[in-house]
């Protein structure tokens, strides 16, 4: 199987960071917003570089998210940061009047998504932010992987318009994404070519299904992997062509199963070829304080969970 | 009445648990905890008229709600020694499969918390709840809360504090932990907040000044004040002026420790200015 080389454990928050800073420099049209958590949001360089182009809005995200729409009338092209549990449940309405339903340019940008994000527990942990995204209309979702690609994200979507969902996280996880690797969305990206079953995987769940496939190939299981960066406006095409060589699938995610991107695919092969699909997500339950790994463990997200789910996907073939 | 020794023997070997309990994982929110030790201390046990035992309905007994979560550990410090649950339990904080959660929750049945907090900007509306519930049963005790300044920049507070005064909620006592600090930096520098004396009161809240907000006889005599001026149509608000990191020198004056554990070396450090009292857990 193709072999996939960590360049060195990062967050994907900081990928987040870096990418700010380039369009800082790049795009006089990009604005910051932070609500009283520029440390978690690694938003430090673009401040410094352009501190007029920074909002420090105060632990208030209802009142971002407004701002932030009224800042693209005018042309700006404003980026929230705050974590994924205030920048979602906390302002849905706000995001669904002001910036979705108006359409209006604004890049929701998300650190601290899942319970990856450890210690701080449950009241943090949003599993459901994916959902709360996707069925807003007209809204891109996006959850990244690694720091590379969170990094090349935060560019691109700058040059996308429209409302944007982006979502990253806290722990520092594997780096594997090849640093010019171009971010296209809606496009998946073809991690490992296999023949018996497809793994799809999103956000840190991706390296844990490479593991997982390693694993696999070393009992003889022949496993494709595909990195679904973009939740909605979802690569179905990439989805399908693999199933019908496979004829099964695993979906994996860090997020609860109803809601994710697992629904996304199990809604679109269902009416286009119906497939043996596995869910690796959490089972409709909310997160609890803990290391991350722990938690992965407990909660079923790592790559034994994956491993586990594709031996039982087999058997329904 | 427990003596004042008693209290700052309790106050002492609160400020160490919270530093032990943040030190063994590494993370937790040091800085708003030494800073309202005095106050939760003084609240539970002096201020607050309490039931023994806990159930959920907390009928005829005060109410707290913690709105400000983050300060779990000098919550959960306070509660434990107080008798809500073992004293070794504050061990578990944090860790995986534990009934101490980095924020409070009622998910896993932890006495002494009745609502989940740490989303921040919550914590009144729940209280006003719960003043109106106990009005309903013809209780005439108290729903205390806290919450931090920084908090206060959630438009929620403001929705609740211009209906509790509205609705005449006056048995609610809401008290503000006016450290001037938040996570970016002095709260004057994040979003300045003006005059919030004038904005409860222009709100049509009584306001109660406790400008020794790290001295447990003058919470004491402002938290009576404040419970005197209870049951006379308006609700009671307490500014509460504290010093983050109070206790340990290096803590204290910054928002540099708001959400940062101490190191072993600091942890000595700190210990060594909080000599143990009432035994370690
Ligand atoms: C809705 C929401 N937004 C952001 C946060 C992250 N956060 C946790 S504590 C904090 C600062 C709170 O400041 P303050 O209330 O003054 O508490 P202090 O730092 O003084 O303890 C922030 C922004 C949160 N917990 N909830
Ligand atoms: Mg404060």
């Amino acid at each position: 199987m193709k072999k996939y080389i960590d360049q060195g454990k990062n967050d994907t928050r900081s990928g987040f960071g870096a990418g700010l800073a380039e369009l800082g420099r790049t795009n006089p049209n990009v604005v910051a917003l932070c609500a009283d958590l520029v440390g978690s949001l690694k938003m430090e360089k673009f401040i410094e570089e352009n501190p007029e182009r920074f909002f420090q809005i105060g632990i208030a995200e209802a009142n971002m998210m407004g701002i932030a729409a009224g800042l693209t009338i005018g042309g700006k092209i404003p980026f929230t940061g705050t974590f994924a549990n205030f920048s979602t449940g906390r302002v849905y309405d706000q995001i669904r009047q002001s910036i979705a339903y108006s359409d209006k340019n604004v890049k929701i940008c998300a650190s601290h998504a899942g319970v990856t994000l450890g210690e701080d527990g449950a009241t943090h942990q949003i599993l459901e932010d994916l959902g709360l995204m996707k069925m807003l209309p007209g809204m891109t979702v996006i959850n990244t992987c690694d720091y590379n690609q969170t990094k090349a994200a935060t560019i691109a979507i700058a040059e996308h318009h429209g409302p944007v969902y982006l979502r990253f996280g806290r722990p520092k996880v594997a780096n594997f994404t090849p640093v010019d690797q171009k971010f296209e969305i809606g496009k998946a990206v073809m991690l490992n070519e296999g023949t018996d079953v497809t793994i799809v995987a999103t956000g840190h769940l991706v390296w844990e299904a490479l593991i997982a496939a390693e694993n696999l190939e070393k009992q003889g299981i022949s496993a494709e992997v595909i990195n679904i960066h973009t939740i909605k406006p979802l690569d179905g095409e990439a989805v399908l062509k693999s199933v019908k060589k496979t004829g099964c699938i695993v979906t994996a995610e860090e997020h609860n199963y109803l809601g994710g991107l697992g629904e996304s695919i199990s809604g679109y092969l269902a009416t286009t070829h119906p497939t043996p699909q596995e869910f690796v997500a959490t089972q409709d339950t909310f997160g609890e304080s803990g290391t991350p790994e722990q938690l992965m463990d407990k909660y079923g997200l790592n790559n034994k969970a994956i491993v586990n789910a594709v031996v039982k996907v087999l058997k329904r073939k | 009445m427990p003596k004042l020794q008693e209290l700052q023997d309790l106050t002492v070997q609160v400020r160490r648990d919270i530093l032990r309990m943040v030190h063994k994982v590494n993370s937790g929110h040091p800085g708003g905890s030494l800073g309202c030790t005095e106050f939760i201390v003084a609240l539970y046990n002096e201020i607050m008229e309490l039931k023994d035992g806990f159930d959920m309905d907390g009928k005829d007994e005060d109410l707290f709600f913690l709105s400000n979560g983050h300060i779990s550990p000098v919550f959960y410090s306070v509660l434990a020694r107080k008798g809500y649950f073992p004293v070794e339990e504050l061990n578990t904080f944090r860790l995986i499969d534990s009934r101490l959660q980095g924020h409070p929750t009622t998910h896993e049945g932890l006495p002494g918390v009745r609502i989940a907090s740490g989303s921040l900007g919550q914590g009144m509306s729940v209280a006003l709840g719960a003043a109106q519930a106990k009005k309903l049963n013809k209780d005439s005790k108290i729903v205390y809360t806290l919450h931090g300044d920084g908090e206060l920049q959630e438009g929620q507070n403001w929705e609740a504090i211009m209906y509790a005064a509205g609705k005449k909620v006056d048995n609610l006592i809401a008290t503000i932990d006016y450290n001037g600090q938040q996570i970016d930096g002095a709260t004057k520098d994040v979003l300045p907040m003006g005059d919030l004396k004038k904005k409860f009161e222009a709100f049509g809240w009584d306001v109660v000044d406790i400008k020794e907000g790290n001295d447990l006889e003058a919470i004491i005599k402002g938290m009576k004040e404040a419970k005197s001026k209870t049951g006379k149509g308006k609700p009671v608000c307490v500014l509460l002026h504290t010093v983050m990191g109070h206790g340990v020198d290096f803590m204290m004056y910054t928002h540099a420790w708001h959400g940062k554990a101490p190191n072993d070396e600091q942890l000595a450090t700190a210990l060594g200015q909080n000599p143990e009292t009432l035994g370690d857990y």
